[in-house]
């Protein structure tokens, strides 16, 4: 409407004047092909991500279907017989990731705030390499050494664990099915806490490194200012690290959480496979989801290949909320730290 | 006191002049320096003592005053020994913020002690327990097929594994460079709220588990496509769980070139395509290569999606569409399931293998990124001189008028480094080279 308004107001003075430029940029073809291919490479990627959803959806239907609700309830596996459900393996995957979390996070904080806060630049970014390679191990190298040094050393931890702190916190205990304790050092391998003790050290290092990104973006200003004040260290660190670096914390945590309870081939190596609930942790048996599937899809039928799939579906949803929680902490604190300036 | 005093009086003449600062006078000995960094010899003795003592603790506890057996629990006791009498040490000469502040230090040193300690023995009893493996240069050379798995180290090797994680590594790449770098490209270049969402997509595909991966190309290629596992389905399902961390890791370093570099581009009428292929991709090339490799390195380890979509041999498989292909962590996977400890060697050479090539290729990751984006070496700074140096000349052919006096400071002074700014391209012609 503007454009036809001033374009008739010279023809209303009566002599020509010269059009108005448009503002508005015609992308070239070359420039609309390259938008087309990048918007391309995106769609793919999100279709990736919801074809893996779809397929497992589809081909774990049936069994789906078969199941019901007994799915989520039942311990046992034995699609063949149409008795299976995800309770048993999906406590353990829990089980699993929670010891890995309380072995993982102290470590993880405790070394992302030394190396953001404590040691001298040149020697943090030297272990900064360093925990970046140690998030590119290969996890069947962390799941040798659980198997073959971690396995037999932890032992006689686990039995003292159980037989002073395990008189206290049932968790802990080791007995028998007469309830009474045992300390048979063949109780104490294979266990969920081995596996925990894994999957905890494998995910530290991914914790770490967003951690302390997390850490290294508190303000120097403020760090300044608390150190002018009078605040040591540790106080400084209180009041200005821990605030800024909040959501770095908790979107490291989840992202180790969505890893370890994801973690396959070394909780596979480790554990000695148990469909029914186990609570006492130190004691031998327990499963996992993932394991699960990597020991048993190649001697299952059509069928029990589509309840391996149900199972995995399962597993995607849980990792997938976790890990969509923990990216939208993360840049949530991000966008609040760049407002700080 | 005194020094006070004068500062006071000092403040007047200041609000007099504004604009000036007036130094107080410094008079009387002057108080002695705090010292900033270092420690002092009391902290020293504090840590050597404090580390004595749990030692001498932890021993007497292990074996003689209690059952407690075992090195591990040695270490734990020893570990929270030093932190208590370190503590107790410290509260000896200190008051209680500093004591707090010095045990939550030494708490902090102690948790990267663990975590670096624990992570390099790991690595270093992979390579000690398969060194035995490697001497033995058929271990190389020769497949599984040859030896049984009671024959001794002398014989058989991993040469098919070998073969099939750099066949299978090689189709994976070939897809996820150009689809990774594509859509980092596009998250930074192109935006809006598509590309956010992709964002989101692709963050939360970097933890999806790498069974899942494996489960989906099962269902979707293996058993639709093939009706068989093979090594080209194995690539696939690496390629997708490296395609999220190549996006992941591209993305930042896209992220990190200044913007100034993109707007002297689009002020010279350069169009956006060219743009992104001139100046912002060869900017951060480096970074670029980091990405790839570090996606390369995640994906070289991936036993599980393997297992599912190429399954175990043992002939050498040259062809990733026909029949399985081993890689090197199914290898060791395969051999730690057998209960021969000659096998068991064998799993440990080959985990050491696949350990050392991807800490030559982190090595290398690490050699390449060490460079800031646009940060060039001498060798490159040379040829984007020379092309500079032509394109000048091009120029000044192209326009021909300038004075002839102007003509050589314009030439030897290109006006940026960088090859890509193609400073001819004029908005009347904004697709028009200049060559």
């Amino acid at each position: 409407m503007v454009m036809t308004v001033l374009r008739d107001e010279p023809a209303v003075l009566g002599a020509p004047g010269p059009r108005p430029r448009s503002l508005v940029s015609r992308p070239s073809v070359a420039d609309s092909v390259f938008r087309r291919i990048t918007y391309a490479g995106g769609v793919a990627t999100v279709g990736i991500l919801l074809a893996v959803g779809l397929f497992l959806a589809l081909r774990g239907g049936q069994a789906l279907g078969v199941a019901k609700w007994h799915f989520l309830t039942q311990a046992q596996w034995q699609p063949e017989g149409g008795v299976f459900g995800i309770r048993a393996v999906l406590f353990g995957t829990v089980t699993i990731a929670v010891i890995a979390m309380v072995v993982g996070f102290p470590l993880a904080f405790g070394t992302a705030l030394l190396l953001s806060e404590v040691v001298s630049p040149r020697i943090g970014r030297l272990l900064v390499a360093l925990v970046d390679l140690m998030a590119a191990v290969p996890s069947i190298v962390y799941g040798l050494w659980g198997f073959y040094f971690l396995q037999k050393q932890i032992v006689p931890v686990a039995q003292w664990l159980a037989v002073t702190v395990g008189q206290v916190v049932p968790v802990l205990a080791v007995t028998d099915q007469d309830g009474k304790p045992v300390s048979d050092p063949n109780f104490y391998t294979s266990t969920a806490f081995i596996a925990g003790l894994v999957v905890g050290l494998m995910v530290v290092p991914t914790m770490t490194s967003v951690m302390r990104e997390g850490f290294s973006r508190a303000p120097a200003g403020e760090r300044e200012g608390a150190y002018a004040l009078g605040a040591t260290r540790w106080g400084m660190i209180r009041a200005v690290v821990l605030p800024f670096g909040k959501g770095g914390v908790i979107g490291g945590t989840m992202l180790g959480l969505g890893r370890a309870l994801g973690e396959t081939i070394a909780v596979a190596m480790i554990i000695s496979p148990l469909f029914a609930i186990n609570w006492q942790v130190l004691k031998s048996g327990t499963n996992s989801v993932s394991a699960l599937i990597a020991l048993r899809f190649s001697e299952a039928s059509q069928f029990g290949l589509s309840a391996l799939m149900a199972a995995g579906l399962a597993l995607f949803v849980v990792t997938l909320v976790v890990n969509f929680t923990a990216s939208s902490i993360v840049a949530r604190s991000r966008s609040g730290a760049q407002s700080e300036g | 006191m005194t020094a006070l005093e004068e500062r006071t009086a000092a403040v007047p003449a200041t609000t007099a002049r504004p604009g000036t600062t007036t130094r107080p006078v410094a008079t009387g000995p002057a108080a002695p320096r705090r010292r900033l960094r270092g420690v002092t010899a009391v902290e020293l003795f504090d840590v050597l003592g404090a580390t004595v003592a749990a030692v001498a603790t932890a021993t007497l506890l292990f074996g003689r005053l209690t059952a407690m057996h075992g090195a591990i629990g040695w270490v734990v006791v020893a570990l929270a020994a030093f932190l208590g009498f370190y503590a107790l040490l410290a509260s000896l000469h200190a008051t209680g913020e500093e004591v707090k502040d010095k045990v939550i230090t030494a708490l902090l040193r102690t948790a990267g002690v663990v975590l670096f300690g624990t992570l390099v023995f790991i690595v270093l009893f992979t390579l000690f327990r398969g060194v035995s493996a490697l001497h033995h240069l058929n271990f190389f050379v020769q497949t599984m097929w040859v030896a049984g798995p009671q024959d001794p180290l002398s014989k058989g090797g991993i040469l098919h594994a070998i073969a099939g994680t750099l066949i299978q590594i090689g189709i994976a790449l070939s897809i996820t460079v150009p689809l990774g770098l594509t859509t980092a490209v596009f998250l930074n270049e192109v935006g809006g709220r598509f590309a956010r969402f992709v964002r989101t997509i692709s963050d939360a595909m970097t933890a999806l588990p790498s069974v899942v991966a494996g489960l989906f190309i099962l269902a979707a290629v293996v058993q639709l496509v093939f009706h068989e596992r093979n090594g080209f389905a194995a690539a696939l399902a690496i390629t997708v769980m490296m395609l999220p961390i190549v996006i992941r890791s591209a993305d930042v370093v896209l992220r990190l070139v200044p913007g100034n570099l993109r707007e002297a581009s689009y002020a010279l009428g350069t169009s956006r395509w060219r743009t992104v292929w001139h100046v912002v991709l060869p900017t951060a090339r480096s970074g670029l290569a980091t990405a790839v490799i570090l996606g390369t390195a995640r994906g070289l380890g991936e036993t599980s999606p393997v297992l599912l979509t190429s399954g175990i041999s043992t002939v050498l498989n040259l062809d990733p569409f026909k029949g399985p292909m081993t890689s090197l962590p199914l290898a060791v996977y395969n051999f730690i399931g057998s209960p021969q400890p000659n096998q068991v060697v064998r799993g440990f050479g080959t985990a050491a293998t696949l350990l050392v090539l991807v800490l030559v290729l982190f090595g290398l990751a690490r050699r390449i990124g060490g460079r800031g984006p646009g940060t060039m070496s001498p060798r490159q700074q040379q040829q984007v001189q020379a092309e500079s140096t032509r394109a000048a000349i091009r120029i000044a052919a192209y326009h021909q008028q300038p004075p002839a006096h102007q003509q050589p400071s314009a030439l030897r002074q290109p006006p940026a480094p960088r090859p890509s700014d193609r400073p001819g391209a004029q908005p009347d012609h904004p697709e028009e080279p200049l060559r």
